[in-house]
């Protein structure tokens, strides 16, 4: 997932499906330098995480942002930081009394 | 999107009792709420088990990756805590680090955990499912509390 998204043009990609429409391959090359092939394959590396799904419209693939794996992930970690929180804070107390 | 966590706090106390706060077992384990078998020692495993309310049935693995005198302490393990029915042997662990710097008015730690990319979905679940488990189990020693007091 976070590999998924080092990369700046996957995260324009993203940037660009988190507004929530969907869009076939062909909006999403016209406002980039790269291919069609090029757009493909990073679509697919952030399908393969489950950030992006694609559908069929007749003939057409159309791809949608989907972002419930990143929420589950940032909710994951708050758990994790805030229990740090609360760990550090007993050491804190611990070292100054 | 960053898959480390990042923590900085600062101490009234020399860093000499910082560094003994975090590196001995026993007192690590006051403040972590852990009880520990026995000294960390740097590539060797360090177990023990939780003695945080609510999560007593769980199991405290870590492997000591450093410790370096009043600088440096590091140890990878599976985020908060093992399920002793679970088999973690397959799954990649994040990695704790703690530094310590000496400042004007004592110690400065500065706190990374890494890897959390390679954390799989279960147990991430996992983790809500205790967080939640730790709540409730909170809620009732509160409720408990309440009710031997009224």
């Amino acid at each position: 997932m976070f590999a998924a998204l080092g990369d700046q043009t996957r995260l324009t990609l993203v940037a660009k499906l988190s507004g929530g429409e969907s869009y076939s391959i062909s909006q999403l090359t016209s406002d980039s330098q790269l291919t069609r092939q090029a757009i493909t394959k990073h679509l697919r590396v952030l399908e393969s995480v489950g950030i992006v799904r694609c559908t069929r419209a007749g003939r057409e693939r159309r791809f949608k942002f989907e972002p419930q794996p990143i929420t589950d992930i940032r909710e994951y970690l708050d758990i994790v930081s805030r229990q740090w929180d609360e760990a550090l804070g007993r050491l804190k107390k611990f070292v100054e009394e | 999107m960053s898959d480390r966590i990042e923590k900085r706090i600062e101490f009234k106390a020399p860093v000499s009792r910082v560094w003994r706060a975090l590196t001995d077992y026993r007192e690590f384990g006051e403040w972590f709420h852990v009880k520990l078998d026995g000294p960390f020692v740097p590539g060797q495993m360090s177990t023990g088990h939780i003695t945080y309310p609510g999560y007593e049935h769980l199991k405290w693995e870590a492997v000591v990756v450093k410790m370096e005198p009043e600088k440096a302490f590091s140890f990878t393990w599976h985020p908060y805590g093992i399920d002793p029915k679970v088999d973690y042997s397959k799954e990649t662990p994040t990695l704790v680090e703690f530094k310590l710097e000496k400042t004007e008015n004592g110690t400065l730690l500065l706190l990374t955990e890494s890897g959390f990319d390679k954390v799989p979905a279960h147990r991430r679940e996992e983790a809500f499912r205790m967080n939640d488990g730790g709540w409730t189990q909170q809620m009732k020693n509160i409720e408990e509390h309440v009710a031997h007091t009224s």
